[in-house]
């Protein structure tokens, strides 16, 4: 028996997918027909001049949004028949958010932050506290989980973003220019982090206006004007 | 772990009020001082009105009471030193008519005369009031013998020279020894002491005698040894007065007949007299004014404590607007990491109650401290009711939701987009 060559197994597939918003009596199409699957454990990073629909494609594959029309399927499960309700628990479940201004939250410590998506989940335990733990670690933030968010640097609550966003064991981490309010230096630490990431198999999809940044990717989705102008495929 | 989570959440709202301690005391300060307010005036007024109640209550809610009063004197016959105008008051006859009228709906009745008079008791001089009256007398009154007995019937029908000493005469008198079987004097009169009474201690009494201190004789023994007249010595001048009865009581067989009874009085009365010299009192009708002024009072109260707590409403509504709006990134993010709509509302939720709360045990405190401090300071009646702090705290956490819920459900309702971009 001949092991069937299958594809890369796709965590979401996007199909057609419109967001429209109503200005008036214009209509401002931020995204106009898109296809798109993402393939598990890949790489993806989406460019494309200001406006062309970055932010607003990666909030409908957080579930933050909901398309205009077209249908965007999680695991082979359509999402545009849920509830509000359900889609919080889908979001909880399985997205990993990493902010371009980290937004952690900041009455809280560390180690709470990182909690918060299992909080949601009723998952907060000994477990939940050394799992925390663990990503403090594995993001090189030991000996930090007391402190506040003011007391660290921006890299170094970047990371904390991160190991929050892994909490949940996510399908895919979403980041939307994620580097974009640090140094270089720094800047290049957080990608090595996320290439590490990568490499053991956590699926990333990244807005960047940084070519330097696509060229770490597989695959970048050039976006303009909503649509998909071309992807562009890096042989590893 | 739902208890867990639930402890996560308070504790989660005590953080971010900590984060505003000044904003959040302030917050907290309108809902104490209505709440203060509430418990104080409610300590202060449920006291002062029960104070009244028990007063009243004393009197005897089936009594109906009528006394003499000296009217008051006529300009035109000032001028003439008038007999008549000393002539006054409760009259046998008015007695007689009562309890031909009223009958069968009267339960007990007595009259009372006072004579003061200068007693002998041994070797000392006493001025106390020589009270006639009816044997009925000590069920009417709730008064108790201590020793020998009470004024009987015979005594009445016979004229006997016999009397029972009030509870503070007997044993100023007598401190040591048994006064049963003593002899007083008084106006050339000789009477046995047959009983003591045991000391009411409280303040009541007739015409401005405690009844501690009277000393009581058979009515019919009272008319005949001393008349009607009285006179009065004070200072150089001498007062002459005649009043045949100084008071009736009448206690009418229920409650039910007391306004009807009162009424027939006041008629009967009203055409045997020509002057107002007589004054009627109904301790059940004083009772239902007292509680009717209780229920008017309280209302206000409430009105008072409605308007004081929906104020601090508003000032937490308000806050807690504020705090939604600051904290827009937060909810954003929250709602991005999973929180559903119902978890947002509940955070914002307890934070408002928990405000609110704080100033519901904060203003039941200083509430009740002061309070205790009109007691003290001000000698004022004070009762708290044990349902009273309850209901402010209650009423504290109400307020806290009906304050707490639009903030809150404008923070769910918010486009997790929106707030994830809101500077
Ligand atoms: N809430 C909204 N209401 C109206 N128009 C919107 C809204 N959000 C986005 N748009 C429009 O949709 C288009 C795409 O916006 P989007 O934020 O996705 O761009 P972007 O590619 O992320 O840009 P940038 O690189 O500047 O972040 C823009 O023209 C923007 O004006
Ligand atoms: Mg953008």
């Amino acid at each position: 028996m001949t092991q069937p060559p299958e594809p890369a197994p796709c965590v979401a597939e996007l199909s057609d997918v419109r967001r429209h918003y109503q200005m008036g009596t214009e209509v401002v199409r931020a995204l106009d027909g898109i296809d798109l699957s993402i393939r598990r454990g890949e790489y993806l990073a989406i460019m494309g001049r200001s406006g062309s629909g970055k932010s607003t494609l990666l909030n409908i594959l957080g579930l933050l949004d909901r398309p205009t029309s077209g249908e965007y399927s999680l695991e082979g499960k359509p999402v545009s028949t849920l509830s509000d309700k359900q889609l919080s628990e889908v979001r909880g479940r399985n997205i990993g958010f990493i902010f371009q201004s980290f937004n952690l939250i900041p009455q809280l410590t560390v180690l709470e932050n990182l909690e918060v998506p299992l909080f949601y989940q009723n998952a907060i335990g000994p477990e939940s506290r050394r799992k925390a733990e663990e990503l403090a670690v594995r993001v090189g933030l030991s000996g930090r989980l007391k402190h506040r968010p003011t007391e660290l640097s921006g890299g170094q609550q970047q990371r904390v973003a991160i190991a929050r966003a892994l909490m949940n064991d996510p399908l895919y981490l979403l980041a939307d220019e994620a580097t974009g309010n640090l140094d270089s230096n720094t800047e290049a630490e957080i990608l090595t982090l996320l290439d590490e990431l990568h490499a053991e198999g956590i699926t990333i999809i990244m807005v960047t206006h940084n070519p330097a940044m696509g060229d770490r990717a597989e695959r970048v989705v050039w976006l303009a004007d909503g649509r998909i102008h071309h992807i562009e495929e890096h042989a590893r | 772990m739902m208890w867990r989570g639930g402890a996560q959440v308070v504790s989660l709202g005590f953080k971010s009020l900590m984060l505003h301690k000044l904003r959040s005391a302030l917050t907290t300060l309108g809902i104490l001082i209505g709440v203060a307010a509430v418990v104080a005036m409610l300590a202060i007024g449920e006291g002062a009105s029960q104070a009244a109640q028990e007063q009243i209550k004393r009197l005897g809610s089936t009594n109906i009471l009528i006394q003499s009063i000296k009217p008051p004197v006529n300009e035109q016959s000032s001028g003439q030193s008038s007999w008549s105008a000393n002539i006054y008051g409760l009259t046998y006859q008015d007695a007689r008519r009562i309890r031909a009228t009223l009958g069968p709906h009267i339960e007990l009745m007595v009259e009372v005369r006072l004579n003061d008079k200068e007693i002998r008791v041994a070797d000392q001089w006493l001025q106390s009031a020589m009270l006639g009256t009816a044997p009925d007398y000590l069920d009417v009154m709730g008064l108790k013998v201590a020793r020998g007995r009470w004024l009987s019937d015979t005594d009445n029908r016979t004229l006997a020279n016999v009397c029972v000493l009030g509870g503070n005469v007997a044993s100023r008198v007598f401190p040591m020894s048994d006064p049963i079987g003593s002899v007083l004097k008084a106006s050339g009169n000789r009477f046995v002491v047959v009983g003591e009474l045991e000391p009411l201690g409280r303040q009541s009494g007739h015409v401005g005698r405690s009844i501690d201190e009277c000393v009581f004789v058979p009515m019919s023994t009272s008319r005949r040894r001393f008349g009607e007249i009285n006179i009065k010595e004070s200072g150089g001048s001498r007062e002459i007065e005649s009043v045949e009865l100084h008071e009736i009581k009448v206690k009418v067989d229920t409650e039910d007949n007391v306004a009807h009874a009162s009424e027939v009085i006041k008629n009967l009365l009203q055409r045997s007299h020509k002057q107002q010299d007589y004054s009627m009192t109904v301790p059940l009708e004083l009772l239902r004014q007292a509680r009717e002024s209780k229920r008017r009072f309280q209302l206000l109260l409430f009105s008072i404590a409605l308007i004081s707590l929906i104020v601090g409403g508003i000032g937490i509504m308000n806050v807690m607007l504020a705090t939604v709006t600051e904290r827009t990134r937060e909810i954003g993010i929250r709602r991005a990491l999973g929180a559903r709509k119902r978890n947002i509302i509940d955070q914002f939720l307890v934070e408002t109650v928990v405000l609110a709360g704080a100033g519901g045990v904060l203003g039941l405190i200083v509430g009740l401290l002061f309070s205790w401090a009109a007691h003290l300071f001000w000698d004022a009646d004070v009762y708290v009711r044990p349902r009273d702090p309850v209901m402010a705290f209650a009423i504290s956490g109400l307020v806290g939701i009906f304050a707490g819920v639009y903030p809150a459900w404008r923070a769910a309702n918010m486009d997790p987009v929106e707030a994830l971009r809101h500077e």
